[in-house]
């Protein structure tokens, strides 16, 4: 890891649960629920540098993908930092990041299979979490 | 947050002070002219939020800190 994601982590760390600091550590991405609330019925998993990947919470049925990047002057953003952006937009500004992002059905980008084995992960892991 | 980089502090102050308030609100707006995004992280000890702010005076009093992110576009 090199010292911008470090000092990237550092941030996120300081913003963000402690849970869903752990999720980017042990999993790669963290799970936002929709409009705030686990009530809405659906979530985004937000992965470094890939599109936010919208899920129905019940069944985790994919929804839909939303390409969105951050303005980045030809660098990218460390991962963590570019995690976090989309944390604090989704949280901040989710119908303003939503209409901004181009969508695409489930499968344009991030692969299916892909997500629900991670979505998968996500249920062991926070059953391993309440159990620990 | 600087692509390359991470985060870097860019000014700090306390508000109630006139001069500080002054060199916060220009880092404020300078930082939104370059089109950054605001937002001001919040928690209840339980629940973690980002409240976003386009004007300075949209800070809440008490904020410790704004972070600044590059604004969105579709990708």
């Amino acid at each position: 890891m090199d010292a911008a994601e470090r000092r990237a982590r550092e941030l996120l760390r300081s913003v963000v649960s402690a849970e869903d600091f752990s999720a980017y550590e042990e999993l790669g991405f963290i799970s936002v629920p929709g409009r705030g609330d686990t009530a809405s019925g659906y979530a985004y998993l937000l992965y470094p540098h890939r599109p936010l990947v919208a899920y129905e919470t019940a069944g985790g049925r994919l929804l839909s993908e939303y390409c969105v990047r951050f303005e980045d002057e030809g660098e990218r953003l460390p991962d963590a930092d570019d995690v976090l952006a989309k944390w604090i937009a989704v949280h901040g500004r989710e119908h303003e990041l939503i209409a901004t992002a181009n969508l695409n059905r489930p499968g344009h980008q991030v692969d299916p299979g892909h997500v629900s084995r991670d979505l998968a992960r996500l249920r062991a892991w926070r059953v391993a979490r309440i159990g620990a | 947050m600087k692509p390359g980089h991470g985060d870097v502090l860019l000014a700090e102050g306390d508000p109630e002070l006139a001069e500080e308030e002054e060199r916060l609100i220009a880092e404020f707006r300078r930082q939104l002219d370059q089109g950054m995004w605001a937002a001001v992280p919040t928690t209840d000890g339980v629940r973690h939020e980002a409240v976003m702010v386009r004007e300075f005076t949209e800070v809440p009093r008490d904020a410790e800190r704004v972070v600044f992110y590059p604004s969105a576009a579709g990708g």
